[in-house]
């Protein structure tokens, strides 16, 4: 283990060794069940990586905000059911912006819903990435994400649900996050965003296509709900098949886009 | 492997040890600390067996890095009774049978204090969202969230 204190002399330490400390939530899985894979724990105390910075403009989250922060936040209240959607209470008091960004199917709840959110990843030294391409390129990715940030979603426009077969508590069936810009009934601009429905969270780019410039109504949305799972690449695992991941994704899609806001 | 040593109140008690890098929390606790009320179920995250207290706030013991608790204050069920007397929510975990096997209880503790410190008076909703994250293969949680209402003054509350 090694603790680096600042972010100055962070970029080197990961670079050469691999695996940074964020909630422990994956990391110290991993020590558990697979000790050998991690040869060295980085350990980042820079108080800045903790820092919630809210602007008119735009949301700054560090990387090391957790998501019961996230969810206490009463400017962060649109997010809060996404942060909320992650592990029970004692996970989510130490599981991580950044290590939701980078956690593997079905996890990354969370990260579908900065993916819908347009956020924008900062890596140490200054680097910035839009989140889609960060999401595309993580696995090979090296380098420490300090914080995201994003430009705060319009009142009512930012809605997210979570489908698991056991409640309060369960691993995503899929997750589904919508930031909608409306006008009146019509939308004007759609971002979806896929949680557990491919190997990353992945936007639905054919039914943003398709919603925008329609009501938000049965008929609006009925081309949205046709091409919903286009591009995805729904997995099978132990809680569902692809099949029934993609016969069901757009009855849930259907039920976020009516729902009243 | 490299040993590192770490500081902390362990239920009131200054307490210092020498540990593991790597070494997570639960392990030090029991085989380093002897508090052996954590209990390990499944090392990953999803049974809440190992719910400890830090700084008031549950956390997975299993996957806490040891040598972050390093000057914090960290609470297990081992500290909750006061000599032979217990607190109020264990005797209402006794008096509820919300214990059967019991493997689960340490962590459903831990849970339900950190619950009603913050929220003497939660309803019920928000006592089943706060032991969300510990399963229990043997109630079928009923007698347990019965358990934390009656603890918290809120016998047979709906």
């Amino acid at each position: 283990m090694t603790t680096v204190r600042t972010l100055a002399t962070v970029a080197e330490a990961v670079s050469e060794r691999g695996h940074v400390l964020g909630g422990g939530t994956l990391l110290m899985r991993e020590v558990n069940y697979r000790p050998e894979t991690v040869t060295e724990i980085l350990r980042i105390t820079d108080a800045s990586l903790k820092e919630i910075r809210i602007e008119m403009s735009r949301i700054t989250l560090g990387a090391g905000v957790t998501m019961a922060a996230v969810a206490a936040r009463a400017e962060l209240a649109a997010l809060a059911p996404s942060a909320r959607s992650v592990g029970g209470p004692a996970i989510r008091n130490m599981a991580t912006v950044g290590g939701n960004l980078f956690a593997p199917h079905p996890y990354g709840d969370f990260a579908a819903a900065l993916l819908a959110l347009d956020a924008r990843v900062h890596w140490a030294g200054g680097r910035e990435e839009e989140i889609e391409s960060f999401l595309a390129g993580r696995d090979r990715a090296s380098g420490l994400v300090t914080a995201v940030s994003f430009v705060p979603p319009a009142r009512g426009g930012f809605r997210f649900r979570k489908v698991s077969r056991t409640k309060p508590k369960g691993v995503s069936l899929m997750s589904i996050a919508a930031n909608l810009t409306l006008s009146g009934s019509r939308v004007e601009r759609a971002r979806i965003a896929f949680g557990a429905m491919g190997p990353t969270p992945l936007r639905a780019k054919a039914a943003e296509t398709a919603l925008e410039g329609k009501t938000l109504d049965e008929a609006g949305i009925a081309r949205a709900l046709t091409v919903a799972t286009d591009g995805l690449a729904p997995p099978d695992d132990a809680l569902a098949s692809s099949w029934y991941r993609d016969r069901v994704a757009p009855v849930h899609l259907s039920r976020l886009l009516l729902e009243r806001s | 492997m490299a040993q590192t040593p770490v500081r902390f109140t362990l239920n009131g008690r200054e307490t210092g040890l020498f540990v593991e890098e790597a070494a997570n929390l639960l392990d030090v606790l029991r085989r380093g600390a002897g508090d052996i009320s954590p209990k390990y179920g499944c090392g990953q995250g999803t049974c809440g067996a190992c719910t400890v207290l830090i700084d008031g706030a549950p956390h997975l013991g299993c996957l806490t890095l040891a040598a972050t608790v390093e000057g914090r204050e960290v609470r297990t069920t081992g500290g909750m009774a006061d000599g032979p007397g217990l607190t109020a929510l264990q005797t209402a975990f006794m008096e509820g049978f919300a214990a059967q096997c019991g493997f689960c209880t340490p962590g459903m503790l831990m849970a339900a204090k950190a619950l009603l410190d913050r929220n003497p008076q939660p309803t019920r909703d928000e006592v089943i969202e706060a032991i969300s994250g510990n399963l229990c293969r043997c109630t079928g949680y009923e007698p347990i969230v019965d358990a934390i209402l009656a603890a918290s003054g809120q016998r047979g509350a709906a």
